[in-house]
C-alpha cells in the first residue's frame, strides 16, 4: 500500500525471513556453539563426539516432542519424565519373567493408561494441563514405588534389541536413529499434513473458533495426551537400553530440559505456534551446551546457573527476533 | 433551554466529542440536568450512547467540550473520584464482586449499611441476607442491590444504564416508583433506555443522540415516541430511493417444509416464546436493539447454548444441539459478530477456511492437500478475498477477515447460514460485496438468518425481517414494507400501524 510496505528495510525483511523460517537462526546458534567447543578444546569435534551428541539428544528430543505437541494446544505434559521411567522400569523388571514382547507391551500399556487419565482430566474435566500432568506424574511415581516392592526379587534384564538400539552404532552413528528418524518424520508430517495436527494448532490459536467450526476439543485432548504418554513410554524403552541401569528416577532429569528444548525451538507455551523441527535443533543445542559447560570445569552450581541464564537469553532473543513482522 | 437560569445546572455537558482512531464516536453531544429532573438518553445502536456515558462517568476523557458537575469540571480519575463528584452510575452488568458476601461488598464500597437496607426493602427485595455470597444471588436481585447501594451513597446525579433490562415487571415498577419519588425530592437522574413505556412513566425529557450528535431534547408528552424515532433516524431515505438501491430480487413466497422452524424458544429472562420459520432460498433478517435477546437466540441456533423451553426443527425433524458440532451436522453454520472469536488470527487463510474439514474424527488422518487447496481456492475466488497477506489472518483488513469467516462455510457447502451482524465495522466496498453474495447463496437454495444492526440492510439483503424486543418476537415484516422508520418503531416495541402517517 505505502512505499514502506513495498520496500521493507533490510531488518524487517530479515525479521520476516526468520519468522517464516524460524529454524535457521537456531541452526546457526548450534554451529556457533560447536565452534566455541572446538576452539576451547581443539580436536574434540570428531565422528565419535558427533555420534555421542546425537545419541544423547535423541531421548531428549523425543520427550520434547511430547512438550511440543501439548504446547501447541497451550498445554504441557509434566508427566513424561515419570512415564518414561515407568515404562523403562516395567520393561526391565518383566523381561526375565515374561519375555521381551510381553514386557514391552505391558510397559507401553502402563504409559498409555497415564495418558488416558491425563486426557480425561484435561479434555473432559477441564483441569489445567500443568496441574493434571503434575498430579498423574506424582501418582505414577507412587505406583512405581509400590510396584518395585513386588518385583524386587525378580532381578532385571533389558531386552537385547533395546540395548542394540540404545548403545549400538552403525557407521559410527547411533542405532537410535533407526527409531528416531521415522519418528521425527511421522511427527513432522502429522503436524503439517494431518487433520489432527491442524486441530492442535487450531485449538491452541483459538479454542472458541475451533469449537465454532465443530471441533469437539475433548476428543483432541484425549488423543493428544494419550499420544504424548505413548511417545514418553517409547522414549523410556530407548533410554533404558542406552543407560542399561533401570532406576526409580531414570528419565526424570530429562523433564525440564524437554520443556526447555521445545521453548528454545520456538514453540509458544501459549499455543498455536511452533513446530517439531525447531524442537529437534533445540534438543541438540541443549546437549552441546551441556558438553560445553562440563568442559568449563566449573563447580556444579555455577554450571547450572549459566545453563539457566543461557536458556533465558536464547529464548528472549529468539522471541524478540522472530516476532518482528 | 436557557430560560430558567435561576437554578444552577447540576450537570452540564457541552459539545462533547470523542474519536477512536479514524472513527468519530461522538461529534457534538450535550446534556444538562437540573435538580429533580429525570432525563432519558436515547439513541439507536452505534449512536454513541456508551461513549457518552463513559465520558459522563469519567471513564473516558473527551477530545473537545467539557463536562461540569455542580459547576466543577469533571476530571478523569478513579471510580472513587467519580463517586465523590456526586454522579453515581448503575450499569446493566452488576458491579458487585461475585466471591464476596453482600456485607463485604458494602464495606468495600464504604456504603452505609442501614441506608442500604432501607433502599433494598423499598425496592421490593424483602428477604436479603447480608451474609450471602454475591454469586449465589439471582441477576435481578443484583441489579436491585446495585441500585440500592447507589441510592445509599446519596448521589446528586444517578445514571441508570439499561438498568431495567431483564428485570421482572413487578421489580421494574418498584424501581421506577422509587426513582421517581427520589427525583421529586431533588435527585437528578439520567435514564439510558430503549423502552418507551418506562421513559414515559419516569422521565421529564428525552435527549436523543444520532451519529454522535445530540439532535433533540424532547419534553415527554403524547406522541413523543414518533418524534424520538424520527430524530433517531434523521434524514431517512425515502422508500423510493431505497427501492432503486436495492438489487432486483423478488422476495420469495415461502412454501413447503421450512429449513428451520423455531417454536417457543425461551431462555431465562433473555428469551421468551421466540418462534419463526426460515425457508430454503430465503434471507430472513433479524432486527433488534442491543441486548434484546438476539445474541442468545443465535447462540442457541449455533449450538453454543441450550434453550430452556421450545423446540428446533430442521427440515421437519426435531433436533437438539449440545455442541456446535451438532448444529453443523444439521447444516446450521454460524458467523459470529466478533471476528476475533471465529478466527485463528496467527494462522493462515487456508487453515482458517479449511478448519471445519478436520473437525470430525474420521478426518483426523492425512489431509487431501490438493482437494483442500482446490476448495479453499474456490472460496477465496468466490468471495474475492485479498490474499496478499494470507500467511496470517491478523494481517488482513477487517472486511477480508469477515470474508474468511464466511468463506469457511462456503467451502464446506452452505445449507443454513447464521450471520450475526456480518457487516459491522467493515468498509463499504466489502459490504456491497456481501449483500449480493448472501442473495446468491439464497438463490442456490441456502437459508440465511441475517441479524443486522444497520436497518437499511434489511431491504438490501432480506426477504423478511423478524423484529425482537425484550426477548420476544414483536413483529415479522416483509422487506417491501421494512423501511427504516417501520423497523425502528418495531424495534422500540411500538405498534406498526398508527405511525405511518406520523412519520411521513
Amino acid at each position: 500500500m505505502t512505499v514502506a510496505a513495498d520496500q521493507p528495510t533490510a531488518l524487517i525483511r530479515l525479521g520476516r525471513f526468520l519468522r517464516d523460517n524460524p529454524v535457521i537462526p537456531l541452526i546457526l546458534l548450534l554451529f556457533v556453539l560447536i565452534g566455541v567447543l572446538e576452539y576451547m578444546r581443539p580436536g574434540i569435534v570428531n565422528e565419535r563426539w558427533i555420534g555421542n551428541t546425537i545419541k544423547f539428544a535423541i531421548p531428549l528430543a523425543m520427550l520434547a516432542a511430547c512438550q511440543t505437541i501439548t504446547m501447541l494446544t497451550g498445554g504441557i505434559d509434566l508427566s513424561v519424565g515419570v512415564v518414561a521411567t515407568v515404562s523403562a522400569f516395567v520393561v526391565s523388571s518383566l523381561t526375565p519373567l515374561l519375555g521381551a514382547p510381553s514386557a514391552v507391551t505391558i510397559s507401553l500399556a502402563a504409559a498409555v493408561l497415564v495418558g488416558l487419565v491425563n486426557g480425561f482430566g484435561v479434555g473432559i474435566c477441564r483441569v489445567h494441563p500443568l496441574i493434571m500432568t503434575l498430579g498423574t506424574g506424582l501418582i505414577a511415581t507412587g505406583c512405581l514405588q509400590v510396584y518395585q516392592r513386588f518385583v524386587i526379587a525378580t532381578g532385571s534384564e533389558i531386552p537385547s534389541f533395546l540395548e542394540w538400539l540404545g548403545t549400538g552404532r552403525t557407521f559410527s552413528l547411533p542405532n537410535a536413529l533407526f527409531l528416531f528418524l521415522p519418528f521425527a518424520a511421522l511427527i513432522l508430517w502429522g503436524l503439517a499434513r494431518t487433520g489432527f495436527g491442524r486441530l492442535l494448532y487450531a485449538i491452541g490459536a483459538n479454542e472458541n473458533a475451533a469449537k465454532l467450526s465443530g471441533v469437539r476439543s475433548w476428543q483432541v485432548f484425549l488423543a493428544l495426551y494419550t499420544l504424548s504418554a505413548l511417545i514418553a513410554g517409547i522414549t523410556g524403552l530407548l533410554y533404558v537400553g542406552m543407560i542399561r541401569a533401570p532406576s526409580l528416577s531414570l528419565a526424570n532429569p530429562l523433564l525440564l530440559p524437554s520443556v526447555a528444548a521445545a521453548v528454545i525451538g520456538g514453540t509458544s507455551i501459549f499455543g498455536g505456534r511452533g513446530g517439531y523441527s525447531g524442537t529437534i535443533v533445540g534438543a541438540l543445542i541443549l546437549t552441546v551446551l551441556g558438553t560445553l559447560l562440563t568442559l568449563l570445569q566449573m563447580p556444579e552450581g555455577a554450571r547450572r546457573l549459566l545453563f539457566g541464564l543461557i536458556i533465558l537469553a536464547v529464548t528472549a532473543l529468539y522471541v524478540r527476533f522472530t516476532d518482528q513482522s | 433551554m436557557t430560560d430558567s437560569g435561576a437554578e444552577p445546572l447540576l450537570l452540564d455537558a457541552q459539545s462533547v466529542s470523542k474519536r477512536f482512531g479514524a472513527v468519530a464516536a461522538l461529534s457534538n453531544a450535550s446534556l444538562h440536568l437540573r435538580r429533580g429532573e429525570v432525563v432519558a438518553l436515547m439513541g439507536a445502536n452505534g449512536a454513541g450512547k456508551s461513549t457518552f456515558v463513559k465520558i459522563l462517568t469519567g471513564a473516558l476523557r473527551p477530545d473537545t467540550g467539557h463536562v461540569q458537575i455542580k459547576g466543577v469540571d469533571r476530571r478523569v480519575g478513579s471510580p472513587a473520584e467519580a463517586r465523590r463528584s456526586g454522579l453515581v452510575p448503575v450499569y446493566q452488568e452488576p458491579s458487585l464482586i461475585p466471591d464476596l458476601t453482600v456485607a463485604d461488598n458494602l464495606r468495600l464500597g464504604d456504603t452505609d449499611e442501614a441506608a442500604f437496607r432501607h433502599w433494598v426493602a423499598e425496592l421490593g427485595v424483602s428477604d436479603l441476607n447480608l451474609g450471602e455470597m454475591i454469586h449465589r444471588l439471582p441477576l435481578a436481585t443484583l441489579r436491585i442491590l446495585d441500585l440500592a447501594r447507589a441510592l445509599a451513597s446519596k448521589p446528586d446525579v444517578l445514571l441508570l444504564d439499561e438498568m431495567t433490562a431483564a428485570l421482572p415487571t413487578d421489580l421494574v415498577e418498584k424501581v421506577l416508583k422509587t426513582v421517581r419519588a427520589q427525583a421529586d425530592e431533588g435527585l437528578a437522574v439520567i435514564f439510558v433506555s430503549h423502552r418507551f413505556p418506562e421513559i414515559a412513566a419516569l422521565c421529564d425529557r428525552a435527549s436523543v443522540l444520532r451519529d454522535g450528535e445530540t439532535v433533540g431534547d424532547l419534553p415527554i408528552e403524547d406522541g413523543v415516541e414518533d418524534r424520538a424515532v424520527e430524530l433517531m433516524l434523521g434524514a431517512a431515505l425515502t422508500p423510493g430511493q431505497l427501492a432503486e438501491d436495492r438489487d432486483a430480487h423478488v422476495p420469495q413466497t415461502a412454501t413447503g417444509t421450512p429449513r428451520l422452524k423455531v417454536s417457543g424458544i425461551g431462555l431465562g429472562g433473555k428469551l421468551t416464546d421466540v418462534s419463526f420459520d426460515l425457508h430454503p432460498g430465503e434471507v430472513l433478517g433479524v432486527v433488534a436493539l442491543e441486548g434484546q435477546g438476539q445474541d442468545e437466540l443465535f447462540d442457541i441456533l449455533a449450538g453454543f447454548r441450550r434453550a430452556e423451553t421450545g423446540t428446533l426443527e430442521v427440515d421437519g425433524t426435531t433436533r437438539e444441539f449440545t455442541h456446535p458440532a451438532d448444529a453443523i451436522a444439521a447444516g446450521l453454520t454460524f458467523v459470529p459478530g466478533n471476528r476475533a472469536e471465529a478466527l485463528l488470527m496467527d494462522r493462515s487463510v487456508r487453515e482458517n477456511i479449511a478448519l471445519p474439514f478436520s473437525a470430525r474424527l474420521r478426518a483426523w488422518a492425512g489431509l487431501p492437500m490438493k482437494r483442500e487447496a482446490a476448495r479453499v481456492a474456490e472460496a477465496i475466488e468466490r468471495l474475492q478475498i485479498d490474499t496478499r497477506a494470507q500467511g496470517e489472518v491478523r494481517r488482513l483488513s477487517g472486511g477480508n477477515q469477515q470474508k474468511v469467516t464466511i468463506g469457511r462455510w462456503i467451502a464446506t457447502g452452505v445449507e443454513t447460514l447464521l450471520l450475526f451482524d456480518p457487516t459491522r465495522g467493515i468498509d463499504v466496498r466489502t459490504k456491497r460485496q456481501i449483500y449480493p453474495l448472501v442473495r446468491e447463496l439464497a438463490a442456490q437454495g441456502a437459508a440465511v438468518l441475517f441479524y443486522t444492526s444497520e436497518l437499511e440492510e434489511v431491504q438490501l439483503a432480506c426477504d423478511r425481517a423478524v423484529v425482537m424486543f425484550g426477548g420476544r418476537v414483536v413483529d415479522i415484516i416483509d422487506a417491501a414494507e421494512a423501511d427504516e422508520p417501520t423497523l425502528m418503531r418495531a424495534a422500540y416495541g411500538l405498534p406498526r400501524n398508527a405511525p405511518a402517517e406520523a412519520a411521513s
